[in-house]
């Protein structure tokens, strides 16, 4: 109803001074752009559900590959993200408090509660920062197969994942990691893996309690893993060792999964990083009292606008790349 | 500057007696909800896995409900959409909605069709 409320006497349509949606113009800008990153984002997250839902049959089990929490070892599915989501819902309301303070015309409060926005920001992109790290690095390793499928290896026993380096053979005199200084000043290579194809087969070979993992997963939601006589005739397909991830090839599986993973919580990530030195400036302005001088504390409240976006943000990407 | 806030949520069944204590009600609720969507995420009952609803796993469908539900609160209370205008609420709401219900609309059911091109088609990818 309040919508279409004018008063003829104060406003008219075309004179100007009218203001319909009710927002100052710096406000309503910043829903504006809110509205066209939501759909930015929104096009991230529908591309990563096309590529799922086109492989949605051997796409790896987020709880299988985020299992990691800082300083302690062991399975932890989901703990540290969960925790990240917490944080970044506690800041966000130190955010909205800022707000509520600014209202109230209340400095120092809002001094607090800004300060106490920007650490959880802060503790927030150095968790993620922390969760890249662990994603790049990787903890199993991998064979890819000639057609680009990988395979993981498991415990016949236990059911356990395996490392490579749990059962793969050392096998002397292989090749030797490609520098500068050996070759012509164009040919270097970046990485070697810590062992050879030959090395993994042998090992398999060996170690008959080891079986191979695929992607496809089962009607129970399970990933298959192949009896013995299966996993040594798969691995003859294997001709390259994944360690780790990156944008080209990852040990999780299906190679759009890093992909998505790198451009979706990297670019939630920028924004929180955004986010953060936003804070920080208003921050200093908040001390400096240009709010007070203004007379009031808009631009807190439009900051916060973009804080809690991101919030927003996060609470999709948890969702549809750590919980679906 | 509209500086009055609109204090009760659950369509008035919890009405607050400040702006603050609101803020704080909300981030309980919302911290329930995580906790919820992590229990669940965790133990993964066998009810809700193994039955599906229009082709999903029951358990995803409430993983999505309860993300709107955390999207709601935040955008209503911490953004302050329930202190705004309609129409200003509307704009920036219902844009949104409509035009990315299409994209996962058309994106999913395109997505569909190729997993079963790779399926039942002569492609052979998995060697």
């Amino acid at each position: 109803m309040d919508s279409t409320v004018t008063s003829a006497s104060e406003e008219n349509v075309w004179g100007g001074g009218n203001r319909p949606l009710g927002a100052s113009y710096g406000k309503l800008m910043m829903w504006f752009f809110l509205v066209s990153d939501a759909l930015t984002f929104s096009g991230f997250l529908a591309a990563y559900g096309f590529s799922r839902f086109k492989f949605i049959e051997t796409w790896p089990i987020a709880d299988e590959v985020f299992t990691h929490v800082p300083f302690f070892h062991g399975n932890f599915p989901m703990y540290y993200v969960a925790f990240m989501t917490f944080i970044l819902i506690m800041s966000s309301v130190t955010m909205v408090l800022a707000v509520d303070a600014g209202h109230r015309m209340k400095k120092n409060a809002v001094i607090w509660y800004m300060f106490l926005t920007i650490i959880g920001g802060a503790i927030f992109v150095g968790s993620q920062a922390w969760e890249w790290a662990t994603f790049i690095k990787g903890d199993y390793g991998a064979i890819e197969t000639r057609g680009g499928r990988i395979l993981q290896f498991v415990s016949a026993e236990t059911g356990e994942r395996l490392a490579l380096s749990e059962f793969a053979e050392t096998i002397p005199d292989e090749r030797e990691k490609l520098t500068r200084n050996e070759g012509v000043w164009f040919m270097s290579e970046g990485y070697l893996p810590s062992y050879t194809v030959t090395e993994v087969i042998e090992g398999l070979k060996a170690n008959t309690d080891v079986l191979i993992r695929t992607e496809q997963i089962s009607e129970e939601g399970e990933k298959v893993v192949l009896d013995r006589n299966a996993s040594l005739e798969k691995i003859k397909d294997g001709t390259l060792v994944v360690e780790g991830a990156n944008l080209i090839r990852n040990e999780y599986g299906s190679r759009l999964f890093a992909d998505f993973f790198f451009f979706i919580t990297g670019f939630h990530g920028f924004h929180v990083f955004s986010g953060v030195v936003i804070n920080i400036i208003i921050f200093f302005n908040v001390i400096l009292g240009t709010y007070e001088r203004r007379g009031h504390y808009e631009m807190v409240e439009k900051v916060g606008l973009y804080w809690h976006f991101v919030d927003l943000v996060w609470v999709f990407v948890f969702t549809f790349f750590y919980l679906v | 500057m509209a500086h009055e806030h609109k204090l009760e949520i659950f369509r008035g069944l919890l009405k607050f007696k400040s702006n603050t204590s609101k803020i704080w009600g909300v981030l309980i609720f919302l911290s329930v909800v995580t906790a919820i969507e992590v229990a669940l995420g965790i133990t993964k009952p066998a009810v809700l896995t193994g039955n599906t609803f229009l082709g999903m796993k029951l358990l995803n469908w409430i993983f999505i409900l309860l993300t709107l539900v955390k999207a709601y609160y935040i955008a209503w209370d911490f953004m302050h959409l329930r202190d705004e205008k309609t129409s200003l609420r509307r704009t920036v709401v219902w844009t949104p909605i409509f035009l990315v219900a299409y994209l996962i609309f058309i994106l999913l059911f395109e997505a569909d069709y190729v997993y079963n091109v790779y399926k039942d088609g002569y492609i052979k990818w998995n060697f």
